[in-house]
């Protein structure tokens, strides 16, 4: 089996995988960070979001062996120093959650959009960004509001 | 109001660890040694199996086992139930095909469980799965309600040779007759209420373990009832006796009614725990869910209302067929009948009711209760029909409505509900006011100028919540009590542990519980920590599910901190040396009235435990209560949605504008999290109504089993909500509570569907209304806008 290799919220690792280990598997199996979910076999939910190299990928829909070197940040590794991320922070305030489960996956998908689009979005647009993740519990509305105010927050 | 008490909106104490990643959710737990199972599912609607040839299966690397039907029935294990007797109009029994966890002989539904594999890993499992050669004879498959009645139908389960399960009624024929005899106008109306799927965004999991030393099992699993698992898998399918069976549902990632049931899987697992001797974990995939959860909704309905001379309701008639699938799901016979038609009152004066109910074996997934459950499909049918009666006789539907609106309470209808308080009136002005209902013709005209039709569709819903009186539910035919049940355990430093039967899956239980013990305790709410979904740890209880956990589950609690006060005060007496007649306990403090002596909470929960103010045999050390609640009545949450919109008849595309909801749900905890559950409910509802179908081709197929195929609503399928309240006390509870979790769900289609119908001028628009079908209504709006 080959040995992949990668750094995953700031730490070196290495694993033996079978060849087809997903990317998401290879987080939550080998890695035990379990943050990351599976919602769906079709990437649809958004549930799997993590950055690879600074970009937000659904890593159920990537081989582990193909991102060989990457850089991944998963929820796990977004806040620092004990200090929790402001999109984290805003997801609280605004009560964008209610069974957690597709919460990493919108919270990565969330700083990924700020980091392409700014600290300034419209709710259209937000809406409209979010079409990869999908939500059963809150109806959006307070995903929205703390997508928007996690933005500003991210602008200092 | 205090920042963390009763009515404040406080962040939820559960949040960190989901936005941190640190949940614990079945799929996250990992026992050592732990074998993988994968399911052979029916590729057939209808079939009868010949043979199961695993040998080739067995044979592959990392394969422990695989078993069949008749392993399972080789150990004595038995079928899955379904926990409500329904009687049929001439008393006899429904009839309940049998529901073998593992097939036995014949499947009937596509998805249906055929054999499980258990091998050292997922990949190994699935790979020795397709290895399993089945030889079946193929049947003929029966998906429609309408072509499963009719003579020579393919027959779902010998026990019911026509595949109906029940042919059942509740209200007063005659009188409904009568009614009709004298109407002045009667609004007739047929109504397909779309099947759903739940779509819990945590798919079901379980880890069955069995400990050899014990001789007991523990099974994790994605429930929103535990005890009720454990006592269903215990004393009707026979894995254990309860004290050798602990049943745990971690973090669970939403249920909306599809994780109170116990299915096969998790049964299947926890049994082979034992045979192969080692942990056995499973873990739907997504089509998985879609074919093999239970579904919700399904229902084919005509529907007549009377009216006199004055616009005033004297009866209303209903016949419904209720799809109930391939098998009786755990509680599926009571959704289409006492959780359905006893709401058909609506929030309406009405004298006369008479619901008919048929009950359908399809060769189709179960269905069972879909947040709402019931509720949701007779608000549907009472909804329709008062926005179409307005429209035919010219009256504007908000005036109808207010017409006919319940005034006085408590209000018997004659569809057994007593509705204890409510102001409907108040509901439905505040709606009409926060959706600027008075200027709705001006906006119709703008945006007619941009040639697009605009509609306004009011829905006035009731639902009864808070569920039930257990002798009440008996006498209906449940076979459960639904009261529920808590500990308070105050520890010696004066920080509270609270157990309790009901179950979060994001409902936000661990903080608005808190909330209750911090306000009436006077401790800090960071002192208080809930415990829940755990059979070892918690007593006795009965879930999560019909919006009861606020109403039945904290009113346990009330009870059981009662019982800490008077306890507590006894022990404050011995330490201020006073009666305990004469001690006050108010914010956290016990004083002797008229003086100033006083001691802190913490402290009396020491004394209580050191016992040395008192003589241990006058009172026991110690300071722990419980208590059961049992309801006296049912709640009525009810409210006003207006939903405003717009289409475009070039495209079919609809544009929800703005969504009012005004509802009354009596006290308040959490407004914070009250208004998150409205906003939920909303959108699952605004999903049924335009974007959610499951379908089954003639052969049987789930045609819609991924998120490719069934439309999930998106963040920009849906508007933002602007939701207010009104409040009535609830009178059957100590804290006034109504209960809030399925309001939205309940409310949202009728008020969709009726704003499309405004919109297009006719009726003829199904559910879910897709662009395809909304622009195909547009059309004959438009041939006769022509036409004039």
């Amino acid at each position: 089996m080959p040995v992949v290799s990668m750094t995953v919220n700031g730490k070196a690792v290495s694993a033996d995988v079978d060849p087809r280990t997903l990317l998401v598997q290879y987080l939550r199996e080998n890695l035990r960070l379990t943050g990351t979910h599976v919602g769906c076999d079709t990437s649809q939910c958004g549930a799997c979001v993590v950055h690879v190299n600074g970009a937000a990928i659904k890593s159920c829909t990537a081989l582990a062996v193909a991102l060989e070197g990457a850089n991944v940040t998963t929820i796990e590794g977004l806040a620092q120093g004990g200090k929790l991320h402001p999109m984290q922070e805003a997801f609280r305030e605004n009560h964008g959650l209610q069974c957690g489960f597709c919460t990493p996956g919108m919270i990565m998908s969330a700083v990924d959009i700020v980091n392409r689009k700014g600290n300034k979005l419209e709710e259209k647009l937000i809406r409209e960004e979010l079409e990869g993740n999908i939500c059963r519990c809150t109806g959006y509305h307070n995903i929205v509001k703390a997508i928007s105010a996690g933005a500003e927050a991210m602008g200092g | 109001m205090s920042m963390s008490g009763i009515g404040a909106p406080v962040r939820r104490k559960e949040d960190f660890r989901f936005i941190t990643g640190k949940g614990h959710y079945t799929d996250d737990i990992n026992r050592p040694g732990q074998a993988h199972a994968v399911f052979l599912r029916s590729p057939h609607a209808h079939a009868t199996i010949n043979r199961i040839d695993a040998s080739a299966a067995l044979k592959m690397p990392g394969v422990l086992a695989v078993f069949t039907g008749d392993d399972l029935a080789a150990d004595k294990v038995g079928g899955l139930i379904c926990g409500w007797m329904i009687h049929s109009k001439d008393g006899s029994p429904m009839k309940a095909g049998a529901h073998p966890a593992l097939a036995q002989g014949k499947v009937r539904y596509v998805g249906d469980h055929v054999a499980v594999v258990i091998a050292d890993t997922y990949a190994q499992a699935r790979e020795a799965a397709e290895k399993i050669v089945v030889d079946y004879t193929v049947l003929p498959a029966v998906t429609d309600m309408n072509a499963a009645v009719k003579p020579g139908a393919p027959v779902v389960h010998d026990v019911a040779s026509d595949n109906t399960v029940y042919n059942w009624h509740l209200g007063d024929k005659a009188a409904t007759d009568a009614a009709f005899a004298k109407a002045k106008h009667v609004t007739k109306l047929d109504i397909v209420n779309n099947r759903l799927v739940p779509n819990a965004m945590e798919p079901r999991a379980a880890v069955g373990d069995y400990d050899f030393g014990a001789d007991s099992f523990t099974l994790y699993t994605t429930s929103q009832n535990p005890h009720v698992a454990r006592l269903v898998l215990s004393a009707f399918i026979g894995i254990a006796p309860e004290h050798k069976l602990r049943v745990i549902a971690p973090d669970v990632g939403g249920g909306f009614g599809s994780k109170i049931f116990i299915y096969a899987e998790e049964t299947v697992c926890v049994w082979a725990s034992k045979k192969v001797g080692r942990p056995v974990k499973w873990t739907a995939d997504r089509t998985e869910a879609f074919l093999a959860d239970a579904h919700g909704r399904d229902h084919i309905t005509h529907a007549e209302l009377a009216l006199d001379d004055k616009g005033k309701i004297l009866g209303l008639r209903v016949n419904t067929k209720a799809n109930l699938g391939a098998y009786l799901s755990t509680f599926s016979s009571s959704v289409p009948t006492y959780l359905y038609a006893p709401l058909l009152s609506g929030q309406y004066d009405i004298p006369a009711i008479y619901a008919e109910v048929d009950g359908i074996y399809t060769t189709t997934a179960p269905v069972d209760a879909y947040r709402g459950a019931g509720r949701p499909e007779a608000t549907f049918v009472v909804e329709r029909l008062m926005e179409v009666a307005a429209r035919e006789i010219g009256v504007d539907p908000a005036q109808f409505r207010k017409k006919n609106f319940v005034t006085k309470f408590p209000h018997q209808t004659p569809v057994i509900m007593c509705y204890d308080a409510g102001d409907y009136n108040a509901s439905l002005e505040k709606a009409l006011e926060m959706a600027d209902y008075k200027n709705v013709g001006k906006r119709k005209r703008e945006s007619a100028k941009k040639g697009l039709l605009r509609g306004v569709g009011i829905s006035a819903y009731i639902e009864a919540c808070g569920i039930a009186p257990s002798a009440a539910v008996g006498s209906l035919g449940a076979g459960v009590g639904l009261w529920e049940s808590a500990e308070v355990r105050v520890n010696p430093i004066g920080t509270v542990e609270i157990l309790t039967g009901s179950h979060s899956h994001g409902q936000g239980h661990e903080t608005t519980f808190a909330q209750l013990v911090s306000s009436r305790l006077g401790v800090p709410i960071d002192n208080v920590s809930i415990v829940h979904g755990d059979t070892d740890k918690v007593q006795m209880g009965m879930g999560t599910y019909g919006s009861r956990s606020g109403a039945v589950g904290m009113s346990a609690i009330v009870k059981a901190l009662d019982k800490i006060e008077a306890k507590a005060k006894k022990v404050a007496a011995y330490v201020l040396e006073a009666s305990d007649a004469d001690i006050e306990f108010k914010d956290g403090k016990f004083s002797v009235k008229g003086t100033d002596k006083s001691v802190d909470f913490p402290s009396v929960a020491l004394q209580a435990y050191i016992a040395h103010k008192f003589n241990g045999q006058d009172l026991e050390p110690g300071l722990k209560e419980s208590a059961f609640w049992d309801p006296t009545n049912f709640t009525f949450p009810a409210g006003v949605h207006i939903c405003e919109l717009e289409i475009d008849p070039q495209t079919g595309v609809t544009r929800i504008d703005r969504w009012t909801a005004v509802d009354d749900f009596g006290e308040i905890i959490n407004p914070m999290i009250v208004e998150g559950q409205v906003h939920g409910g909303i959108a699952q509802g605004i999903g049924q109504a335009l974007c959610e179908g499951a379908v089954y081709n003639k052969d049987g197929q789930l045609l819609t089993a991924s998120y490719m195929d069934y439309t999930m609503p998106r963040a920009d399928d849906v508007p933002s909500y602007n939701v207010g309240m009104t409040q009535t006390r609830c009178p059957s509870n100590p804290l006034g509570i109504k209960g809030c979790g399925e309001a939205g769900a309940i409310a949202a289609p009728p008020a969709v569907v009726n704003a499309l119908t405004d919109a297009l001028g006719h009726e003829n628009v199904p559910m879910p209304a897709t662009p395809h079908a909304v622009w195909r209504a547009a059309q004959s709006t438009i041939a006769k806008q022509a036409a004039e």
